[in-house]
């Protein structure tokens, strides 16, 4: 239940961002998924992501539809504005959103459920605009709070708790995205903090849609032997290819990056991701190549993770459509139309 | 049929053959002589091929609605020449293409039948397919310029007007007009009986449609974030729109545009849209029309419970389903009034012209934000697609937009806690911050229970206390909707009760009525919920005839839910077969019911 209030521990020597806030000042609620759910250790690496990138809770806005994903909003930054929307709608708020003020950061936290069935045509329609938005898909391949129904995730032959398994042809978010042309295309592990915060920082910063896809098990539905979202299977085929580590603007590149295996990415507020290629060939630049590199290791089990793609060069929703940079919720009303005056010119042209 | 300035013209064509900038030359023409018209334009939902009509009716009156007579008919149409021809009035003109024979058994002995070779005279004077079939049309205006002895100067000066940039265009087309013109005027005895002449009652006045009146309301309105659908007949509404803001929405200083028109995936995220924008406090809207509602209904409970404005114009078509997508209906009374699940309602802005869809765009804006939920203007096809001649619109410089219940940074800060849902004032309204302001207003908006605090919660007391709070709500909307039009004597015992398109004909009846010493009242609802005005206008009077165009009496079945209004006292007058309201339906309907009360 996320009216308990959750008691504030600081203690006096805890550390301090740039802005003076500790890390306790971007926690939330008091979770209400199950113990274990992986979706809360989602919503610890966002509070790090934040926290580290020095944001003002008021400028983060949180979206969300509904799903036990969804609920997780509540859950980081209860001093930011949150919008719980409803089923697979989070995509189109976020956009509205932001058409209206372009300077607030946007997180959409989704699940399987909310953005590959109900929601797949608003998921797929933010990625056609390039909306400036960190869209995170806690993808557990089941539908929780409605007791254990496959999701479109779910991957063929993977088992249910009671029933047969599933037959039908999964949805992969990170190839959906990779189709559709998205700019920033992430896959992690719930388990996997190292490589999940850096991630959703970069995704933060992108200017343009940034997709990251979490597995991130459910305990209760989908844990059990022959899932193939279980924690023990996806530790088990958890396949790294490019690592990415966040660089705070002003800071030098200090880690040693083996010739070729590195690449920098400079993003708009002087900060740098640097991709860590693990595996050498994989271009993260390619739609074509990382397409093609993801089927072939989905193909053989794996799951492949990392900032699987990049492409900096396309302009966000306002930018592409040459709008003002004052969010338009800020400019004066009474700029926004040009008098009676102007008014008798206009209906000239009706007589 | 003598008669001067009270003619109803026809003209029958085929859709695409670019008849509607002939129609509009002909029927601006007759306006630029200070005559009133009323356009009606009766498209089918194709492309090119299928019939189409226009009609003009020319009333000195100034009168609002369509007539249900035709005098003349410009039948340039021979797949439906048969058609046309039955409908004209006894004694009325008939003008046909003769380059083409029509067979014998098609004519009427009570007509009179001109026969103009238009295409022959278009195709020796014109070069080109295009260019001689749109001449053609132009050559009738010609005609019909002198059979009703339209001032030629008057032609020639829109003529200029339109063509001012291409000027070639403007000689060919007035060769055209004098083409008809001159055939007409050498084989016909020119004027005909039934004539027009110049007056003096259309300066103040233009002719507009609601859609670009709407979207022209919206600009002024100060809306930025325009997020829609296509849907006929919505579309041109954002058309309009966006061809206002791409002249006036340029910033000054970095050229860049200060509105963002998003053409949506579907209904569903043209609403999630507005509602996002609506909470980071930018005035969004979308038109859309019934199925779009129906679309937007669980988005639209969603904006009730979690309290946010939102601007939806529907402009109704023909329903149920997709219907007739180019005929209008009021059908969507009830469906936008109560849309979504649970108990929800909303509030409806009842324009009855374009000048009202100019107004109330503005109204729209500010009643959501005042009271913070969807607020829907149900304009209709009739008002939204067709030309209207009303009074110039106004817009005062002086307007304080109300921006409603919203605090600032420095409010939140001197505030020891903010509560999104608190009804402090006790007019069921809270107060609502916006997100990038302050961090202590931050809240988590949601559409699952919650508390007047704005936490979650299951609990039941806690619950009702927030959906009953929104009953309060209600009656302050009461309070401030927009009030009815009346016109009362206390002499007359009974009255009638429309809204919207349905506007015209009624005023229209109740001067037929009078005319057989038939006196009524009238009330034309502008808004829902009802004012008190239209409660006790119903208290006032032993029977009201209440006048609307859908099958079902949803109107009446509003009065009666929301004014408690005794159903014995609500007699129906329903209009549901798509085309326009005509005073004669009202008259003959309400004149049969007025008989049966009589007699009982």
């Amino acid at each position: 239940m996320t009216y308990i209030a959750k008691p504030k521990i600081s203690h006096p020597g805890m550390p301090r961002n740039s802005l003076g806030l500790t890390v306790r000042d971007y926690e939330g609620a008091v979770s209400t998924l199950c113990a274990g759910c992986g979706h809360d250790s989602v919503t610890a690496a966002i509070i790090q992501a934040v926290f580290q990138l020095n944001i003002e809770p008021h400028m983060l806005a949180k979206m969300s539809g509904i799903g036990c994903s969804s609920k997780t909003p509540a859950y980081f930054v209860s001093q930011s504005h949150g919008f719980n929307s409803v089923h697979g709608r989070m995509p189109s708020v976020t956009t509205g959103a932001n058409a209206a003020n372009r300077k607030l950061t946007y997180i959409g936290v989704s699940g399987d459920g909310d953005s590959l069935s109900i929601g797949a045509g608003q998921f797929v329609h933010a990625i056609r605009r390039n909306l400036n938005m960190c869209y995170i898909i806690e993808n557990n391949g089941v539908y929780g709070l409605t007791k254990g129904q496959f999701s479109a995730s779910a991957d063929i032959g993977t088992k249910p708790k009671k029933g047969l398994p599933n037959q039908q042809e999964p949805i992969d978010p990170v190839s959906t995205a990779i189709a559709l042309g998205a700019t920033y295309i992430a896959r992690s592990f719930s388990g996997d903090k190292d490589q999940l915060i850096p991630l959703i920082q970069g995704a933060l910063l992108h200017d343009g849609f940034a997709l990251v896809d979490v597995i991130s098990p459910c305990v209760t539905f989908n844990d059990h032997e022959g899932s193939t979202k279980s924690y023990a299977h996806t530790r088990e085929f958890y396949h790294h290819v490019v690592e990415a580590d966040y660089i705070p603007p002003a800071e030098e590149i200090k880690a040693q990056y083996d010739e070729g295996s590195a690449m920098s990415i400079e993003l708009h507020d002087g900060s740098k991701i640097v991709l860590r290629k693990i595996e050498s060939e994989y271009d993260p630049t390619s739609r074509a190549a990382a397409f093609k590199y993801l089927r072939e290791r989905f193909n053989a089990g794996e799951i492949t993770t990392g900032l699987l793609y990049f492409d900096d060069s396309r302009k966000e929703m306002h930018d592409l459509m040459g709008n003002i940079e004052t969010p338009l919720s800020e400019y004066p009303l009474d700029k926004l139309q040009p008098g009676n005056a102007e008014l008798k010119k206009i209906l000239s042209r009706y007589r | 049929m003598a008669s001067v300035n009270d003619v109803v013209i026809k003209i029958g064509t085929v859709n695409g053959t670019g008849s509607a900038s002939a129609n509009g030359l002909l029927m601006k023409s007759i306006f630029r002589m200070g005559i009133p018209v009323v356009g009606k334009n009766y498209f089918p939902s194709n492309i090119q091929g299928l019939p189409t009509w226009y009609e003009i009716r020319v009333t000195s009156d100034g009168y609002q609605a369509r007539s249900n007579r035709v005098d003349l008919m410009v039948a340039m149409n021979a797949q439906t020449y048969a058609r046309d021809l039955a409908e004209l009035e006894p004694g009325g003109w008939l003008v046909y293409d003769s380059t083409w024979p029509r067979s014998k058994l098609l004519d009427r002995d009570d007509v009179t039948v001109l026969g103009i070779p238009l295409s022959k005279m278009c195709n020796e004077n014109f070069d080109g397919a295009r260019a001689r079939i749109l001449m053609k049309n132009i050559a009738y205006v010609g005609a019909v310029a002198a059979l009703l002895d339209i001032d030629l100067t008057t032609i020639t000066t829109l003529l200029e007007e339109t063509f001012a940039s291409k000027p070639h265009l403007i000689d060919s087309n007035m060769k055209a007009i004098r083409l008809g013109y001159d055939y007409a005027t050498e084989n016909f005895v020119c004027p005909l009986p039934m004539k027009v002449e110049p007056m003096d009652r259309t300066k103040g006045h233009i002719i507009v449609d609601g859609n670009t009146a709407a979207g022209l309301g919206c600009m002024y309105a100060g809306a930025t974030v325009g997020a829609w659908y296509p849907i006929t007949p919505s579309t041109s509404l954002m058309d309009a729109f966006r061809s206002f803001c791409s002249k006036y929405r340029v910033d000054e200083e970095s050229g860049k545009r200060t509105y963002c028109i998003i053409q949506a995936e579907d209904e569903l995220a043209a609403i999630g849209m507005v509602l996002g924008a609506s909470w980071n406090g930018a005035r969004s809207f979308t038109p859309t029309s019934g199925p779009g509602i129906s679309l937007m209904s669980e988005f639209l409970g969603y904006a009730y419970y979690a309290e946010l404005p939102a601007v939806v114009f529907n402009v109704q078509r023909t329903g149920p389903s997709t219907g007739m997508p180019t005929r209008t209906q009021q059908a969507d009374i009830l469906s936008c009034a109560y849309a979504s699940h649970g108990d929800t309602k909303h509030v409806l802005l009842f324009p009855c012209d374009p000048a009202e869809c100019f107004t109330m765009a503005q109204d729209a804006f500010d009643l959501p934000e005042r009271l913070q939920t969807p607020v829907m203007v149900l304009s209709d096809l009739d008002i939204g697609m067709n030309d209207w001649m009303v009074p110039d619109f106004e817009y005062d410089d002086g307007r304080v937009p109300d921006r409603g219940k919203v605090l600032s940074a420095d409010d939140v800060e001197n505030m020891e806690k903010f509560y999104r849902y608190l009804d402090v004032d006790g007019d069921g309204i809270p107060y609502r911050t916006l997100p990038g302001q302050h961090p202590k207003g931050s809240f988590f908006t949601r559409g699952s229970g919650h508390t007047k605090y704005g936490g979650y919660t299951e609990d039941s007391d806690e619950y009702q206390d927030v959906v009953d709070r929104l009953l309060l709500k209600w009656e302050t909307a009461r309070s401030i909707v927009p009030e009815p039009e009346i016109q009362y004597s206390k002499f007359n015992k009974a009255g009638i009760l429309s809204v919207g398109s349905s506007d015209g004909a009624c005023k229209e009846a109740l001067d037929w009525l009078n005319a057989q010493n038939i006196a009524m009242n009238y009330c034309c609802a502008k808004a829902f919920p009802f004012s008190d005005s239209v409660r006790e206008f119903i208290e006032q009077h032993d029977v009201i005839y209440v006048v609307e165009q859908n099958r079902d009496a949803q109107l009446r079945t509003l009065l009666m839910l929301d004014c408690d209004a005794d159903p014995k006292k609500l007699v129906s007058v329903l209009h549901y077969n798509g085309m326009s309201l005509n005073a004669e339906f009202v008259v003959k309907r309400v004149l049969e019911e007025h008989s049966k009360g009589q007699a009982a």
